[in-house]
C-alpha cells in the first residue's frame, strides 16, 4: 500500500510541478499578480509530495519489501540498516527519485529566501524550475518507475546492493553531487527569467550569485568525497581516473567555477552580461549531459547505470529541447541586454576574462576527449578510448596558466590599475615565491620540472593573496582589518589556498608515489620507501553479508612500529562478488595503503603496498574550495542589500533611512 | 581605423590565435593517445599495429591462466571464439577478472604476437560484459546467447 502511496505522490508532485510551469509564467506575460502567485504554493506542494514520496521507498527499503521490484534488486534483508537507507539512492530509480527530490528542495529554498526578488522574477524562476520538474518527473514516472511491483511472484529476499556501494563514501557522494548538478538549475533559471524579462543588470546577477556559490561548493564537494571513495574503495590507489562519468562532473565544475567569477565581473562593473547568461546555460546543460552519460548506457564505466536505450533517448531529447530552447532564446533576447562599460588592459576584468577562457577551453578539452570516442563510434564504429595522458597534457598546463593569472587577478582592481603600482605589489611575491619554488624542489630531492612549478605556483598563489590581505588592512592595522573584511573575501581567499594545496597535493603524490606489486608469504617484509611492511598472513574472518580474508600488515620505520593494517579481500555472498578493502594508514603528510590482490600458494598473497605523500591535500584543497564558496555565499551583503535594492527596483522606498 | 577599434582587433585575433593554437595542441594530443580497440581475429590476421598501446579483448579462455610460482608474471589467452591472443601481464589482476570472463587488456603487442599488457580491465559486474568484447564476439559470429540481453539488464 505504501509504495503506492509514493507512486500517487510522484504523479501529484508531477501534477503541480506543470502548474508551476505554466501558470506563473502566464502571469508573468500578462501582469496577472494572482496567477503569478500561484508559483509558491505549488512549489511548496511540489517539495512535500516528493518528500512524501521519498520516505515511501526508503521505507520500503527499510522494511524489506522485496515487492518492489527496485528494491528487490538492489536491497538484501542482511544488510546493514545505514546501507538499506543508502542503498534508496544506490541504482538509476531511486537515484532519479533522490534528483528530483533536490530539485524541489531548492525550488523550495528559492522561493522561500528570496522574498525581494521582484514577484514577476520569482515567478518567472519558479516556473523555469518548474518546467526542468516536470521533465525529470516525466522521466521518472514513464521510464523509471521506483515504485513498480514484484507481484504476485515477489522473492522472498533481494539481490544485495553492489558490494561497491556498502560504504560510507557512497552514503553522502550522490546526495553532495546532486546537490550540484541541481544547483546549476537555479542559476539557469535565473538567466532564463533574465533573459524572458529582459533585464539582465547587476541585481540579476546578485540574485543569482550566492545560489551558484553554494550549488558550485556543493559539486565541488560531492566530487572530492568520490575521488576519495575510488581512493580508498576500488582498491587501486588512484584518485582520479579520467574517466568519463568523472569528467562528466568535473566539466559542469570548470563551467560553474568560470560562471562565479564571470558573475562577480556583472555584479560588479555590469558587464559581460551575455557571457554570464551564456555559462549559466552551459553548466546546466553540462550537468544535464552528464546524466545523459551516465544514466543512458552510451558510457562503460564502474559508474554508470543500466543500460537502457528508452531512457537514454527520453534524456537526449530532453538535453536537446534545453539547450535549444535556451540558446533559441539568448540568441533572440541577448542583444538587448548589451552592457557598455568599458575597461583597461590591466583590470580585473580582463584577469576574470582570462580566467573564464581558461577554464572554459579546459572544460572543452575534456568534453572532447570524454565524447570523441562516443562520436567516432556513432559516425564509423571504432571502438577506442582516449587515454590519461590526453587529459594530463592538456589539462596541467591550463590549470598552471589558471593559477598565474590568479595572482595577478586578486591584487588588480576594478576598470583599471596603475601598471607601476601593481608591479611594485607583484615583484615581491613572484622573487619569494621563485626562492619558495626552489627551496620546495630542492627539499623533496630528486628534482623533477614539475615539483618545481608547481611550488613556485602554489607560492604564487598563497603569497599574491597574503599581499592583497597586507594591502586591505594598511590603514587600520592587520589585526584591526582582518576582523572587518567581508565573508565573501575571507571565502575567496580560502577557496584560492584551496587551489594551491589541491595543486601541491596532485603533483606530489604522482611524483613521488612509491608503489610496489609483489608477492609475499606470511612473515615475509619488504622496505618501501623507508617504511618496512611486515606481512603477517591472512586469516578467514566473517562479515555480516560477506566472508573475508583479512590480511595483518605492520608497519615499520626505524624499527619502530608506526602503524598496524588490515587489508581485505571480502566476498559479499548474495551476488558472490569479491571485493577489495585497502588498509590505508593515513597522515597528514603521507598515506600508506595496502591492497591485496589474489591469494597464491602456501598461504601467499599478491600485494600492492604504496607510499603516497602529501594524497590527502587533493582532498584537503577541494575541501577548501568548498568551504569558501560556503562562507563567501553566508556574506552579509546579499542578504542586506538585496532588500533594499528589491524594494528599489519595485520603487517600494521612498526615502533611504 | 580608430584605436579602440584598432585595439579591439588585436584582442580579438589574440584571442582566435590562441584558440587556433589550444584546438591544434589538443588534437594533436588526441591523436597521440587514442587507443583503438582490436578483436583476436583482427590481430590474428595482422591488422593491429605493433608497438602501439591498443585495447584488445575478448573471453579469458577456460585454463589458460598460468602464474609463475615467485612473481606476479602471468599468462593467459582471451578469445572471440575464432581467434586467441596470448597476453602477458605482471601485477595485481582485478578483483572480477576469472576464467570465462569478458576483459580488456591495454599494452602492446610483441613481434610473437603476444600482446604485454599494462593494464587489464574486468568490470565490477559479474554478468557484465564489455561492449567491445560484445562486438568482438558479434564479429566472429559466436556471441553466446543471450549475452546481448545481458548486457543491457547488466547494472
Amino acid at each position: 500500500m505504501i509504495p503506492e502511496l509514493g507512486h500517487l505522490a510522484m504523479i501529484l508532485a508531477l501534477c503541480l510541478a506543470a502548474v508551476q510551469a505554466s501558470l506563473p509564467l502566464i502571469g508573468a506575460w500578462r501582469g496577472d499578480r494572482q496567477w503569478m502567485g500561484l508559483a509558491r504554493p505549488a512549489a511548496w506542494g511540489q517539495f512535500a509530495f516528493l518528500l512524501f514520496s521519498f520516505l515511501c521507498l526508503t521505507q520500503a527499503f527499510l522494511v524489506d519489501d522485496f515487492s518492489v521490484a527496485y528494491v528487490a534488486k538492489n536491497s538484501n534483508s542482511a544488510l546493514p540498516w545505514f546501507y538499506k537507507f543508502s542503498a534508496v539512492w544506490g541504482a538509476h530509480e531511486g537515484s532519479l527519485l533522490l534528483w528530483a527530490l533536490i530539485l524541489g528542495g531548492w525550488t523550495f529554498a528559492v522561493s522561500v529566501f528570496s522574498r525581494q526578488l521582484p514577484e514577476v522574477m520569482l515567478a518567472r524562476v519558479l516556473s523555469v524550475m518548474g518546467m526542468i520538474s516536470v521533465g525529470f518527473l516525466l522521466f521518472l514516472i514513464v521510464t523509471s518507475n521506483p515504485f513498480a511491483r514484484l507481484l504476485p511472484q515477489s522473492p522472498a529476499n533481494g539481490r544485495d546492493l553492489n558490494p561497491l556501494l556498502q560504504d560510507f563514501g557512497l552514503i553522502v557522494h550522490p546526495p553532495m553531487l546532486y546537490m550540484g548538478y541541481v544547483g546549476f538549475s537555479v542559476a539557469f533559471a535565473f538567466a532564463i527569467a533574465a533573459l524572458l524579462g529582459g533585464r539582465l543588470d547587476a541585481a540579476w546577477a546578485r540574485w543569482s550569485r550566492p545560489w551558484t556559490i553554494v550549488a558550485w561548493a556543493f559539486l565541488g564537494v560531492g566530487i572530492v568525497l568520490g575521488s576519495w571513495w575510488a581512493y580508498y574503495e576500488l582498491g587501486w590507489g588512484g584518485w582520479w581516473f579520467w574517466d568519463p562519468v568523472e569528467n562528466a562532473s568535473l566539466m559542469p565544475w570548470l563551467v560553474g567555477t568560470a560562471l562565479l567569477h564571470s558573475l562577480a565581473v556583472t555584479e560588479k562593473r555590469g558587464v559581460f552580461k551575455s557571457w554570464t547568461v551564456l555559462l549559466a546555460i552551459a553548466a546546466f546543460s553540462l550537468s544535464l549531459l552528464g546524466t545523459f552519460l551516465v544514466r543512458s548506457g552510451v558510457l562503460t564505466s564502474v559508474h554508470a547505470f543500466a543500460a537502457d536505450p528508452e531512457r537514454g533517448t527520453f534524456i537526449l531529447i530532453f538535453l536537446l529541447f534545453v539547450v535549444g530552447s535556451s540558446l533559441t532564446l539568448f540568441a533572440l533576447r541577448a542583444p538587448v541586454v548589451k552592457s557598455s562599460v568599458g575597461f583597461g588592459l590591466w583590470s580585473r576584468e580582463t584577469l576574470l576574462l582570462a580566467n573564464n577562457l581558461v577554464l572554459v577551453v579546459a572544460c572543452a578539452m575534456v568534453l572532447l576527449g570524454t565524447l570523441y570516442p562516443l562520436v567516432l563510434d556513432a559516425l564509423t564504429g571504432a571502438k577506442l578510448s582516449v587515454g590519461p595522458p590526453y587529459f594530463n597534457a592538456l589539462f596541467l598546463p591550463l590549470m598552471a596558466i589558471l593559477m598565474l593569472a590568479l595572482g595577478v587577478g586578486v591584487l588588480v582592481r576594478w576598470k583599471d590599475t596603475p601598471l607601476k603600482w601593481l608591479r611594485g605589489m607583484l615583484l615581491p611575491v613572484l622573487v619569494v615565491s621563485g626562492a619558495l619554488g626552489l627551496l620546495g624542489a630542492w627539499l623533496f630531492g630528486d628534482f623533477h620540472w614539475a615539483v618545481l612549478a608547481t611550488c613556485l605556483l602554489a607560492a604564487w598563489v598563497v603569497l599574491a593573496g597574503v599581499r592583497d590581505l597586507l594591502d586591505k588592512t594598511r590603514h587600520k592595522g592587520l589585526l584591526k582589518g582582518i576582523a572587518g573584511l567581508s565573508r565573501s573575501y575571507w571565502g575567496m581567499q580560502i577557496a584560492h589556498l584551496g587551489i594551491a594545496v589541491c595543486a601541491l597535493g596532485v603533483v606530489l603524490s604522482s611524483q613521488y608515489a612509491l608503489e610496489r606489486d609483489l608477492r609475499m608469504a606470511p612473515g615475509e617484509s619488504v622496505e618501501v620507501g623507508g617504511y618496512q611492511f611486515v606481512f603477517d598472513g591472512a586469516k578467514h574472518h566473517q562479515g555480516p553479508n560477506y566472508t573475508s580474508d583479512r590480511a595483518t600488515v605492520h608497519v615499520l620505520q626505524d624499527g619502530r612500529e608506526i602503524a598496524v593494517l588490515h587489508p581485505e579481500k571480502r566476498v559479499y555472498q548474495v551476488r558472490a562478488m569479491p571485493m577489495t578493502e585497502a588498509g590505508i594508514d593515513p597522515g597528514f603528510t603521507r598515506d600508506l595503503y595496502v591492497a591485496l590482490g589474489e591469494p597464491l600458494e602456501d598461504g601467499a598473497w599478491a600485494v600492492r603496498l604504496h607510499v603516497k605523500p602529501f594524497v590527502r591535500w587533493i582532498w584537503l584543497g577541494g575541501l577548501l574550495m568548498g568551504f569558501g564558496g560556503f562562507l563567501a555565499a553566508l556574506d552579509r551583503r546579499y542578504r542586506v542589500k538585496v532588500t533594499t535594492k528589491a524594494r528599489e527596483a519595485l520603487g517600494l522606498t521612498g526615502v533611504q533611512a | 581605423m580608430n584605436p579602440v577599434r584598432k585595439k579591439r582587433l588585436f584582442i580579438i585575433l589574440g584571442i582566435l590565435a590562441g584558440v587556433g593554437v589550444a584546438v591544434g595542441l589538443a588534437l594533436s594530443a588526441l591523436q597521440q593517445n587514442i587507443n583503438l580497440f582490436y578483436t583476436p581475429t583482427q590481430i590474428a590476421a595482422g591488422e593491429a599495429p605493433q608497438d602501439t598501446r591498443i585495447r584488445a579483448g575478448g573471453m579469458v579462455k577456460e585454463g589458460s591462466v598460468s602464474r609463475s610460482a615467485d612473481s606476479l608474471d602471468v599468462q593467459f589467452v582471451v578469445t572471440d571464439f575464432a581467434k586467441d591472443v596470448t597476453i602477458r601481464y605482471r601485477g595485481i589482476l582485478p578483483d572480477l577478472f576469472r576464467e570465462g570472463q569478458g576483459i580488456v587488456a591495454l599494452g602492446r603487442l610483441n613481434e610473437e604476437g603476444v600482446l604485454v599488457a599494462d593494464e587489464v580491465l574486468a568490470k565490477h559486474d559479474e554478468k557484465y560484459m564489455p561492449p567491445e568484447v560484445t562486438k568482438a564476439l558479434k564479429d566472429s559470429g559466436k556471441l553466446p546467447d543471450g549475452a546481448a540481453g545481458k548486457m543491457g539488464a547488466a547494472q
